[in-house]
């Protein structure tokens, strides 16, 4: 084997910066691609991705389609219009309609006083307007059986006065609102807290009164977000079961909802009819969905 | 209400203070806090031996450690493969990937009855993927492991939708100055970028398990339901009340929503750690 001749005499006076020439280009090359991993774990880490979601996830929602209309379009449709299903769906569509009405104008008010002015304990009641999302559902039923049950603290008062809150409409709707509640707000918070009070401030200074400039200013800036969190909040109030479970009943064609209707059908075995209501809820599901898709960008945009 | 009394720093000349907070404490207190504070009420007025026997009965104590047990177990899965999926939306391009990301959303959307259903019958012996288990041995359905996959299901979109922002706003400058200092592509990955993302992995982790500890509806047509096996804390509440033994029903709910405070306080702690440490507050 030769030995290269090494020309030291070529640059004596330029060698320290050709070494570090040297040493530098292989390290311009890691920089282009620095945060790219190696070609097997992209695979494997996108392989693992699709493989866990199609499984969890996918399977499950198109085996809901699937199998309501295992027994063809016929059988869905008489599943779907039978009158103990109407019933769920119309009692289902009141009480989210009340629920989701009563969230947005609280949820706006609520949005507006912790991201408009300044007060102490504001992060307090942040975490207390989240609250029922960390509370389990039959809990979130169970504390209104506790107030107004039979056995419960206002349960005498109320049957004196023939009031019927529990496993009657105004029990499933206040078990809805509970659970719904945080919401509308939540959605809004982020958004109003960034957007801060410059606007109103200038709709105001310049003689606006402060629900003209609600309207006029504040409610056109968060449209989008409303509109979004009003669809969440929808989406859960039609699909709540486990709190309008305890408070509802059961009572077939009058206190049944639509997710409770799919229970009591799927305990009779009639599982062709359940995922027939089910399909409804979940085609609900897919539709909010996509208007989320949407209507992100949109928000983005406020 | 001296707590929320305007700060003397900065008064907004924004009007209806008075008034907008007042309703919405108003609001809260009726259907929230008075409602949850009435549960407490309803424990006092159980003797403490009796509580504690209540607790501790086996049963209880069982369901109390399936719900808690499995819900770790479920929360912990999701912490893998909700990064996996993460990583995965998060960093690489590929056909497909805006609709996997819409698709991770779906289990907050779907009613948890229809999954429930949607699960069991999945799984179920013949079912489309219970019947591929069967020659297995494994079985799915109405055991503990049904309850898990439902768990899973449940809260596989709050790792993934906590880590998701802190992964895409983190600086593309730290991995290549990480780079350019001679880490190689893993030791950047475990000094640079986990930990910035920790807090969020672990905020996401603390909210699957808050859910999956009270969750009900996707649990319930799967489990079977076994006292002693396969029943969950909710379930025995459910089953308490309608016996009328509201003050059993009552106790436990108790022990749970103490939990799901403890909980909610970590979380926040983890949140407020989290955004420290990305530097948005």
């Amino acid at each position: 084997m030769s030995v290269q001749p090494v020309i030291i005499g070529s640059y004596p006076t330029k060698l320290p910066e050709f070494e570090a020439r040297l040493i530098v280009l292989p390290r311009l090359n890691r920089i282009a691609d620095a945060r790219s991993d190696p070609a097997w774990l992209r695979r494997s880490l996108i392989g693992v991705a699709v493989v866990f979601l199609t499984l969890f996830i996918v399977v499950p929602l198109v085996n809901v389609f699937a199998k309501a209309f295992s027994k063809g379009v016929a059988a869905y449709v008489a599943a779907v219009s039978h009158p103990d299903a109407l019933a769920a769906i119309w009692l289902t569509v009141v009480a989210a309609v009340v629920a989701v009405g009563l969230n947005v104008v609280f949820g706006v008010i609520a949005a507006w006083s912790v991201t408009k002015y300044q007060f102490r304990g504001k992060s307090l009641l942040i975490t207390l307007i989240d609250l029922p999302f960390s509370v389990s559902p039959v809990i979130s039923g169970l504390v209104f059986v506790l107030l107004f049950g039979a056995q419960g603290y206002l349960g005498p008062w109320l049957q004196a006065h023939d009031i019927k809150v529990i496993f009657a409409l105004p029990g499933i709707i206040l078990a809805t609102v509970f659970v719904t509640f945080p919401f509308v707000a939540r959605e809004l918070i982020p958004l109003m807290r960034e957007q801060g009070t410059q606007d109103e401030e200038a709709a105001l200074s310049l003689g606006a009164s402060g629900l003209r400039t609600f309207f006029r200013v504040t409610l056109p800036n968060i449209k989008w977000a409303l509109l979004y969190g009003v669809l969440l909040c929808n989406a859960r109030a039609m699909g709540e079961f486990g709190a309008v479970s305890v408070v509802s009943g059961h009572i077939r064609g009058e206190t049944n909802t639509m997710p409770l209707h799919i229970e009591i059908l799927y305990n009779e075995y009639q599982f062709m009819a359940a995922f027939a209501v089910a399909s409804l809820l979940a085609l609900l599901a897919l539709v909010t969905l996509i208007a989320k898709a949407l209507l992100e960008k949109r928000v983005t945009k406020e | 209400m001296s707590v929320l009394a305007i700060s003397s720093r900065r008064r907004s000349v924004i009007p209806g203070f008075g008034i907008t907070l007042g309703i919405t404490l108003l609001w809260l207190s009726l259907i929230v806090l008075i409602p949850l504070a009435a549960l407490f009420l309803k424990t006092t007025e159980l003797s403490f031996e009796r509580f504690v026997a209540i607790v501790t009965s086996s049963r209880a104590l069982h369901a109390l450690e399936l719900s808690f047990g499995l819900s770790l177990a479920a929360a912990a899965t999701n912490l893998v493969f909700g990064f996996a999926v993460v990583w995965a939306l998060v960093r690489y391009e590929f056909p497909g990937r805006r609709l996997l990301d819409a698709i991770v959303d779906i289990p907050f959307a779907l009613p948890t009855a229809v999954a429930g259903i949607a699960l069991t019958n999945l799984y179920a012996e013949n079912g489309w993927l219970g019947s591929l288990l069967e020659p297995l041995g494994i079985k799915v359905a109405f055991t503990p492991l049904g309850i898990f996959v439902a768990l899973v299901f449940i809260g596989l979109p709050f790792v993934v939708r906590t880590v998701q922002p802190v992964l895409e706003d983190l600086d593309a400058e730290l991995e290549e100055v990480s780079a350019t200092l001679g880490a190689s592509r893993w030791t950047t990955i475990r000094r640079v970028i986990i930990p910035v993302i920790v807090p969020a992995l672990l905020t996401g982790f603390a909210l699957a398990f808050a859910r999956a500890v009270g969750e009900y509806g996707s649990v319930i047509f799967i489990a079977g339901n076994l006292p002693n096996v396969s029943e969950i804390a909710p379930l025995l509440i459910v089953i308490r009340l309608e016996e009328c033994r509201y003050a059993e029903a009552t106790a436990i709910a108790s022990v749970m929503l103490t939990a799901s405070f403890l909980l909610l306080l970590l979380i926040n702690l983890l949140q407020r750690w989290s955004e420290r440490r990305t530097g948005k507050l």
